[in-house]
């Protein structure tokens, strides 16, 4: 693989909590433009990571840039420069689907005039046009997931975070986020995301394994099934989480 | 019969939560209902418990309706709802303690039963139950759910938001309770759960589309399932199979693609145009449908075209 630029740079990242370290030296990068799957048990520590990488929160220590800036001096400029969708929070339910839309546009500093063209672009690539007046709540899941999707990245940001972003959707509807995540990839967005489908840990480029945490495996899908001699990703979840 | 479930219809305003829903539980029985969010789950588990009344149709709870013996379905149920339920501001112990009086029993009576379970949450039984992680909060509800041994334990997505691990363990526990004779229906996302069950009933937009045993290979419905692995990852290969004339769907399913062709009749035009594609490690086979093939078949039967844009509408 030729060498790509390092769009995430993480270097001995510790995050303690009083006597708890939830982030143990973490040290691992993202290239720009690949999908890295983020994996591990409940508690391992991938809240607190993501959290630090988005800007929420400060590392105890370590070295680390998200999109070229420091995570200790420039957070604001970080968080400009990313966009962020989980299951949990996402889009405002007692807004229209266009209201949400202008929202979040507004937040990231679009002009009006860009918005309106984005918009209309945007609605009409997900054939939501005809629903643009409807309250949020109003309207299915599966659409509601894609467009959250839209929103996150509508400002083309440099890295997209999904955090579980596919609950409880059917599957035909999983397969259709994960090709909408496919697609923002030839954009040059460069996508960072949790699951607990292993399946899906199957359609990224490269995957790590958090475990108590630390970083226990990190590479491609087919590596590291070859490494856990495991015929799918779940056995080798299975193997190092249980270890 | 453990649970009969007879041709249940309820409506929320002008939504349509449950269409004619009817099937049956055996004694003992493991099952899985399986379906995405909305399609009814909870709202099925709700008149379960008794506690929605449906339109129309019964639901009978070893042989108690749950309309007129709502008391007497309630002490032979065991309940865990989807959102956890249980009091933030008591300890694990008392949680377990509360429960069991309610039901007019002491935790040591049933003990046995729950073993496996607390001993899992037991060392942190002083801890206030909403300081506890997702994992052991499931615990905790599980253990108060059986804790007056029901006859029938329902639990709605139990597994939902749980990492792999967790969830295995969580099904070999089920296991374990099913061997007690208690009845268990369970519902969830996750469609490698369905494996684990006995029978599972596919549930989409309030309609039972099919139950069917997982470890009984699917009817065939004319149309032939296969897989393609490539080297180079199938992802780029996706628009180039949907465009194959033979080709009715194909989607990503881990590190393959599934297409479903049109007739057994296209595989061999199929494989010839692939072959054409210059990609040596291109592997295509026949394959048997998962359950998750199924579901997918299914949701493609009900919605035809309209799929396109996600959900209808």
């Amino acid at each position: 693989m030729e060498a790509r630029e390092h769009i995430i740079e993480v270097k001995d990242m510790v995050k303690k909590f009083g006597s708890f370290t939830a982030n143990d030296h973490l040290t691992f990068h993202v290239e720009r433009g690949e999908i890295f799957g983020f994996l591990g048990a409940n508690g391992a520590g991938k809240t607190t990571a993501m959290r630090i990488l988005c800007g929420l929160s400060y590392p105890t220590s370590g070295e680390i840039r998200v999109a070229g800036h420091d995570v200790y001096r420039e957070r604001e400029r970080i968080k400009r420069k990313i966009g962020y969708m989980s299951q949990k929070f996402s889009l405002y339910e007692d807004l229209t689907v266009s209201e949400n839309i202008h929202l979040y546009a507004g937040i990231y500093g679009l002009g009006r005039k860009q918005i309106a063209v984005r918009e209309e672009q945007l609605l009409e690539r997900l054939g939501l046009a005809h629903v643009r007046n409807r309250l949020i709540r109003e309207i299915p899941l599966g659409w509601k997931q894609k467009l959250a999707f839209s929103v996150a990245i509508f400002h083309q940001p440099a890295i997209v975070f999904l955090d579980e972003p596919t609950g409880g959707v059917d599957p035909i509807t999983r397969r259709q986020f994960w090709e909408m995540i496919h697609d923002a990839t030839e954009e040059g967005i460069t996508v960072f995301v949790t699951t607990h489908y292993m399946d899906e840990a199957e359609y990224c480029d490269r995957v790590s394994i958090m475990v108590d945490g630390r970083i226990d495996a990190l590479d491609t899908p087919a590596a590291l099934k070859q490494q856990y001699e495991s015929v799918n990703m779940n056995e080798v979840f299975l193997k190092l989480a249980r270890s | 019969m453990s649970l009969i479930i007879d041709h249940i219809d309820l409506s929320f305003d002008t939504v349509q939560a449950l269409r004619q829903v009817d099937f049956e539980v055996q004694d003992a029985e493991l099952f899985g209902l399986i379906g995405p969010d909305g399609a009814g789950k909870s709202t099925l588990f709700r008149i379960m418990a008794s506690l929605l009344v449906p339109d129309a149709g019964r639901c009978l709870m070893h042989g108690h309706d749950v309309v007129k013996d709502y008391r007497e379905v309630r002490k032979i149920i065991g309940y865990m709802p989807g959102r956890f339920s249980l009091y933030m501001d008591l300890s694990v112990e008392e949680n377990l303690a509360f429960y069991a009086r309610v039901f007019g029993t002491t935790v040591e009576e049933n003990y046995d039963l729950i073993r496996d379970v607390y001993e899992q949450i037991a060392p942190f039984k002083k801890r206030l139950a909403g300081k506890l992680s997702g994992g052991m909060k499931q615990k905790l509800a599980l253990s108060c759910a059986l804790i007056h041994r029901p006859e029938i334990l329902i639990l709605d997505e139990p597994t939902t938001g749980v990492d792999a691990v967790s969830r295995r363990e969580f099904w070999d526990m089920l296991k374990k309770i099913q061997k007690e004779g208690i009845t268990i229906v369970v519902s969830t996302p996750y469609m490698d759960e369905a494996e684990m069950c006995d029978r599972v009933a596919l549930i989409q937009k309030g309609r039972l589309l099919e139950i069917t045993d997982p470890s009984v290979p699917s009817r065939s419905d004319g149309t032939a399932l296969f897989s393609l692995r490539s080297h180079k990852g199938v992802y780029a290969y996706l628009e180039k199979v949907r465009n194959l004339e033979a080709c009715k769907h194909a989607w990503l399913f881990g590190d393959q693609l599934h297409v479903t062709l049109h007739s057994e009749g296209d595989a061999a035009t199929a494989k010839s145009i692939i072959d054409g594609w210059g990609d040596s490690s291109l592997e295509w086979e026949k394959i048997i449908p998962s359950i998750e093939d199924r579901f997918m078949g299914l949701i493609e039967q009900e919605s035809g075209e309209q799929h396109i844009n996600g959900e209808t509408f």
